[in-house]
């Protein structure tokens, strides 16, 4: 049972210092979760502080793999709209 | 390239050039020259703070604090772009060591810079580890500088004790609204205790903590500037309410900047097609504020690393690999520093003292309506800048009562020689589209297709005035627009200042 950090991190630093388990560590190309440390902070917070701090979309997965902040739920764009504004801007 | 640390000659050529634009704007409006003495004391050679004082000082950012506690819809925290000029923006994170490393490389080497700020690219205070231990090195290695930090507010009373302590007397506090149903619409989110609170009730807390901390650094004497982003729709009216407010506490200074949002940025606004103000909305908001807050309008927005006076940007010459092997002696520096502090501030006074004896006084008995001038400078207070090689052009009002600076309004540059020139004509309609609204635009030189284009769009090109003071050009081309007929003679009573 531990939680994962994946590439579309942008190391912003916010996770690390609120990880109750001290998990998370600086690493090159992103962030990393000690899974042997992790304990999705059970017992310590009602929420994973990782996930909960995290502005990234899908930079966080569960133990199935299965993202934390779907898309959409943080930044609030319908993924349907970020697809086409993208598509737009690649014809360009 | 090698940096070196400048001798005194070199120095004085550096300090008589201005990196950015104009001399001594806002010759009736200088908000500064209404601040209460012991504040004036405090910011006169702050160029984020003084209008007179940004084309001479400059300022820099480390970005220390990547770390952010709320979402805002005008940030994308995946951002990191060399080419763009923006807040929330970097190409480098530094430790605090580094930051301190580069802060002294930039003092030594740029000695007209007086300023060291953190602003991000997250919030300061989410990360006030980083940015306390930066603030402790340069108080005791450089005290020279001032030290200064803006944040979103979240953190700010638990930062304001340690903040107290670090020589710090400018925060800038962003505040967009006093209203949590208007919060709901900026911040998606804000993080606190321990839970992500969404909507109302998370900018209902930000609200308060931002009004919290603001009471309590007024309470403490530190001086706080206030940033608002003005977003068409959402917060417009609603930003006279916040000026009043945040007056009545205390701040000093009201900044309110015009919403960036492009959907190539990726922020919330940008993507749902959120409109940018126009230049127009942007000064009837910040006029209508003025009435009850000193507001600021020489605000460049620049990014949270950017090195320079106000408008350039110089952090190319100083990234980690380029000062990493450099010997910074600081208290030769230190001493060179004074020397050009003391000459900048010798020129103000005789740009001062000239500028009451040059302008032009209009025939006061009569009253005409205010005109709208744009002026092409690179720097040192005079027109000397080609139309086309202007990347930002200076707005300036000319009325009866004088000349007053409204605002910087940037420009791409269309003429870049062969390279890019197949996309002239774009460019250029697009310059001459950030120019509506003005009825002149001063330049050194203009060449001949952008001189028939300006005339048709009804911005009156002029070459007029070259290598003459800013100010004096104006008031001589409004005696001139006088002269011609151009501007009919108003009654008081018609007289509404634009």
């Amino acid at each position: 049972m531990a939680l994962s950090i994946i590439e579309s991190c942008v190391n912003c630093w916010a996770c690390e210092p609120l990880c109750p388990s001290n998990a998370i560590y600086e690493a090159k190309p992103h962030f990393l979760i000690d899974s042997k440390k992790c304990t999705e902070c059970e017992g310590d917070f009602a929420d994973a502080q990782c996930a909960t701090i995290c502005p990234i979309e899908g930079a966080i997965l569960d133990s199935f793999g299965v993202e934390l902040n779907a898309p959409g739920s943080l930044t609030g764009i319908p993924p349907a709209k970020m697809e086409a504004a993208m598509a737009e801007i690649q014809a360009r | 390239m090698e940096l070196t640390v400048l001798n005194d000659t070199e120095v004085e050529d550096a300090a008589a050039k201005g990196g950015c634009s104009a001399g001594s704007c806002g010759s009736t409006d200088d908000q500064v020259s209404q601040l209460p003495e012991h504040i004036r004391e405090k910011v006169h050679n702050h160029p984020c703070y003084s209008e007179d004082a940004h084309h001479y000082f400059a300022r820099m950012h480390v970005a220390v604090a990547p770390a952010c506690n709320i979402q805002c819809h005008y940030c994308n925290r995946k951002y990191d772009c060399a080419n763009e000029s923006r807040p929330g923006v970097v190409s480098e994170l530094l430790t605090p060591d580094q930051a301190v490393k580069k802060t002294m490389a930039v003092a030594a080497n740029i000695p007209q810079m007086t300023v060291l700020g953190i602003a991000g690219p997250g919030d300061p205070l989410a990360n006030p580890e980083r940015t306390f231990e930066t603030f402790r090195q340069l108080s005791e290695k450089a005290p020279d500088i001032k030290l200064c930090v803006s944040t979103n507010g979240l953190a700010l009373p638990d930062a304001v004790e340690e903040l107290s302590k670090h020589n710090i007397d400018h925060v800038t506090i962003t505040i967009n609204t006093v209203d949590p149903e208007i919060g709901a619409k900026i911040y998606p989110w804000v993080f606190w205790e321990n839970r992500r609170i969404r909507g109302k009730k998370g900018a209902k807390i930000l609200i308060e903590q931002q009004q919290k901390g603001l009471q309590m650094l007024i309470d403490k004497g530190i001086l706080v500037k206030v940033n608002s982003v003005l977003i068409p729709g959402v917060n417009d009216e609603h930003l006279k309410e916040v000026s009043k407010i945040v007056k009545s506490k205390g701040a000093f200074l009201h900044n309110v900047m015009p919403l960036i949002a492009e959907a190539e940025h990726g922020t919330f606004y940008g993507v749902m097609g959120q409109r940018s103000p126009s230049a127009d909305e942007l000064q009837d908001l910040q006029d209508a504020c003025a009435g009850d807050m000193n507001m600021m309008r020489h605000c460049r927005q620049c990014r949270a690393d950017a090195v320079g006076l106000l408008g350039e940007d110089r952090g190319d010459e100083f990234t980690m690999d380029k000062i990493e092997n450099m010997d910074i002696d600081y208290t030769a520096a230190m001493e060179m520093r004074k020397k050009v502090h003391d000459g900048i501030a010798e020129e103000l006074a005789e740009k001062e003292a000239a500028k009451k004896q040059n302008i032009i006084q209009i025939d006061s008995s009569k009253t005409y309506r205010p005109v709208l001038m744009a002026v092409a400078t690179s720097g040192g207070g005079v027109i000397n800048q080609h139309f086309g090689h202007a990347r930002e052009f200076l707005v300036y009002e000319a009325s009866s009562e004088g000349v007053r600076f409204i605002s910087h309004r940037k420009a791409d540059q269309y003429c870049e020689g062969d390279v890019s020139c197949g996309d002239g004509e774009t460019v250029l309609q697009r310059t001459i589209r950030t120019l509506e609204g003005c009825e002149a635009v001063l330049c050194s030189k203009i060449g001949f297709e952008p001189w028939g284009m300006l005339e048709e769009a009804g911005v009156m090109p002029n070459n007029d005035y070259p290598m003459e003071p800013i100010e004096e050009a104006i008031m001589k081309h409004y005696q001139k627009m006088i002269d011609d007929g151009l501007l009919d003679e108003v009654s008081d009573e018609q007289h509404v200042s634009a």
